[in-house]
């Protein structure tokens, strides 16, 4: 019985099996609208994800990268959130113009997400138990006994001991840490094939993040899962990501293979944010170069480089015209939306 | 070697925990600080690190009475703070400030920021009138703000701005010590640094000590000249920032060195994890002898459940609580189970 969803799904497109990238996002835009002003949130985001694939999408907030994560689900509040352009595709499928019946199974199937707080997403009066099995009876159709051994099956996977008794258990019985791995195992639970993770250590205190890290690895190997990671953090992407995009006011301005954007970053932005955390590994006599000034708010449609006013590397072009993505020395990995790239030398010299 | 500005000494803090209909019995405590002791020297800055629920918020309050300790001494300047009382604390206050961690939650929304940053210098009486205005345009060119800023509302600032606010109050008096609690935690990255470039700023002009308190290891050994490591209400290693950076010897401070993400993608792949088992216990219930062993991947079979560790100095300068650490240290004493299958296992 419980391949009844994927019969279903099969029987929907029979023809064709999943070609191209397994998440695919075009030209993504949010628009928030109230009576009173427009917040440009999202503002033509592109990226692709694969099985196994590792993805962080960095920012700080304002940048757009929650809520872009929030539009490819169809999570979004309807009254304010408009999307007036843009692609989003798991396995060929357009999920923007999806129906709430159906992306209801995508999320519980094939894309699920994990949030920064799991205590405001778990249900607090009933058992932790009682949430997995649910999960497992409503989508994979199993029956009581069955969902019972899955659930106790999953948490021991996501490193809860004595899982059988912890089933019985409400989630304020839970550490932070605990809860995370819960809703991670919950997350899992239908062996869904992309994994969007918004912050999902940064409520955590650092040897637990190690934790959750470490199994977020681990599961993306062993579950062949896609692997959105949102965070702020630059040091988690470095260690979890194979490629990283980052995100200004709601655009991405950098993305390529971590190692590369870490080694060498190109835009002003990027470079801006790498300077400006300490490093556990550097001396204390390495100054810190923060970047001037502040976001912007978002209430223009971008025009023109969003970061210019806070950038030192800005030409009139910058001040003028939209940048956008395009490949840095030929090389189509690594994509840079900036009128004025950082070059080698001048990263050395201002250093 | 440089005076000690304070000197901390056995500092507990236990909250009593009530039960009953009316909360009337006390059945426990919770040992938020159990027997920390630690000086401040003039001029430095000491960093105070420890994950949530390891007390060392509590002790920067203790320092300042904010919460009132339940044992120990806090010494500050040659006089003992724990035995003054009315007008004499409330003079030495002015030269002991704090800094807060959320500067949304800590300034009056209804006040303006002329208002709240010349409050201190009005409340105890040392500017009014025309003075206090000269005062706080001074203060406000100090950190960094606009000197229209005075006549607006904090809800107009944005967070690193707001924490300028924060950080002008604290400095209206020229106090000796400021204890920074979380000061940059809530602030984006890009807006991190310049707070940080200014807390270092201030040091220097006004001759400023620190006590910093923060979780983020990496933020703490940039800006500290010595490091303290706190785990369930004590303190497990106590080095200059180098050192304890460069060679921890307490078995936490290593997990917790090894934990921290390093923003390099060539050094993560590389890097050592010491994954820890479980979670931080209950401060109410701490466990017997080394409060670490229930976590600690180097437990041995005697001492370390039943003997609570003295903070000894093993070499100059460099204190640590852990009966074994010379031995950790020297490779005599192996990790129960390497890193890597902790890890698996995860």
């Amino acid at each position: 019985m419980s391949s009844a969803a994927w019969t279903a799904w099969e029987g929907a497109d029979p023809v064709r099996p999943p070609a191209g990238p397994l998440l695919s996002v075009r030209d993504l835009q949010v628009r928030f609208v109230t009576r009173d002003r427009t917040v440009h949130a999202v503002n033509g985001v592109s990226f692709d994800l694969d099985a196994g694939q590792t993805l962080g999408l960095v920012g700080e907030s304002g940048s757009g990268k929650s809520v872009t994560s929030l539009a490819l689900l169809g999570l979004l509040p309807r009254r304010t959130a408009q999307i007036p352009a843009g692609e989003v595709r798991f396995a060929d499928e357009d999920l923007l113009h999806a129906p709430e019946s159906r992306l209801r199974q995508v999320r519980g199937n094939d894309v699920a997400m994990v949030f920064q707080d799991p205590m405001t997403s778990l249900n607090p009066v009933l058992t932790v138990g009682r949430q997995l099995t649910e999960t497992l009876r409503t989508h994979l159709a199993m029956d009581k006994q069955q969902a019972r051994d899955a659930a106790a099956d999953l948490l021991d996977r996501v490193g809860i001991p004595d899982p059988r008794r912890r089933l019985r258990e409400y989630p304020h019985q839970f550490s932070g840490g605990m809860r995370q791995r819960v809703m991670i195992a919950m997350a899992i639970a239908c062996r869904p094939r992309v994994l969007i993770a918004d912050e999902p250590t940064t409520a955590l205190d650092v040897t637990i993040q190690a934790q959750i890290l470490e199994l977020l690895r681990g599961l993306v190997e062993t579950e062949r899962m896609g692997l959105l990671l949102i965070t702020h953090d630059l040091g988690v992407v470095a260690g979890v990501c194979e490629r990283t995009a980052v995100m200004y006011a709601g655009r991405i301005v950098e993305t390529g293979p971590t190692a590369d954007l870490f080694a060498r970053p190109r835009h002003p932005y990027t470079l801006g944010l790498l300077r400006s955390v300490p490093r556990l590994d550097a001396g204390s006599d390495l100054p810190l170069a923060p970047i001037p000034g502040s976001p912007r708010d978002l209430t223009d449609a971008p025009s023109a480089c969003a970061f210019a006013p806070r950038c030192a590397y800005a030409t009139d072009e910058s001040r003028e015209r939209l940048p956008v993505l395009t490949p840095v020395d030929g090389d189509r990995d690594h994509l840079v939306a900036c009128w004025n790239p950082v070059s080698d030398a001048q990263r050395v010299s201002s250093a | 070697m440089t005076a000690d500005l304070v000197v901390v000494e056995d500092l507990q803090v236990h909250f009593p925990i009530r039960t009953g209909a009316l909360l009337g019995r006390t059945t426990g405590a919770v040992r938020a600080v159990d027997g920390v002791s630690l000086s401040i020297r003039k001029g430095e800055t000491l960093g105070l690190v420890g994950e949530s629920g390891s007390g060392k918020t509590t002790t920067g309050r203790a320092l300042l009475r904010l919460v009132e300790p339940t044992g120990g001494r806090v010494t500050f300047d040659g006089v003992d703070v724990l035995a003054l009382r009315g007008e004499e604390l409330r003079k030495l206050r002015r030269r002991m400030q704090m800094v807060f961690q959320d500067p949304y939650s800590s300034l009056n929304p209804r006040r303006n920021v002329a208002n709240l940053v010349g409050e201190p210098l009005r409340v105890h009486g040392i500017a009014s009138g025309r003075a206090l205005d000269t005062r706080v345009t001074e203060l406000l060119d100090l950190v960094g703000l606009p000197r229209n800023a005075g006549a607006r509302y904090p809800h107009e600032f944005s967070g690193g701005q707001r924490q300028r606010i924060g950080l002008a109050r604290a400095v209206a008096l020229d106090p000796d010590l400021v204890v920074a609690d979380e000061p940059v935690s809530a602030l984006d990255v890009s807006i991190q640094a310049q707070i940080l470039n200014l807390l270092g700023d201030l040091q220097q002009r006004l001759d400023l000590t620190y006590l910093f308190i923060a979780h983020d290891l990496a933020v703490v050994r940039h800006v500290a000249d010595r490091i303290a490591v706190m785990y369930l209400g004590t303190i497990v290693e106590l080095a200059t920032a180098p050192a304890l950076v460069g060679r921890p010897l307490h078995p936490y401070s290593r997990a917790l060195l090894s934990a921290v993400p390093i923003p390099d993608p060539r050094v993560e792949a590389v890097r050592e994890r010491i994954i820890l088992r479980g979670d931080i216990p209950s401060p109410a219930a701490p466990p017997p002898g080394c409060r670490f062993h229930t976590r600690c991947p180097f437990r041995q079979a005697t001492r370390c459940d039943t003997e609570i560790p003295a903070l000894r100095e093993v070499r100059p300068g460099h204190t640590v609580a852990c009966h074994w650490a010379e031995e950790i240290e020297a490779g005599r004493i192996r990790p129960a189970q390497p890193a890597a299958a902790l890890a698996a296992d995860g």
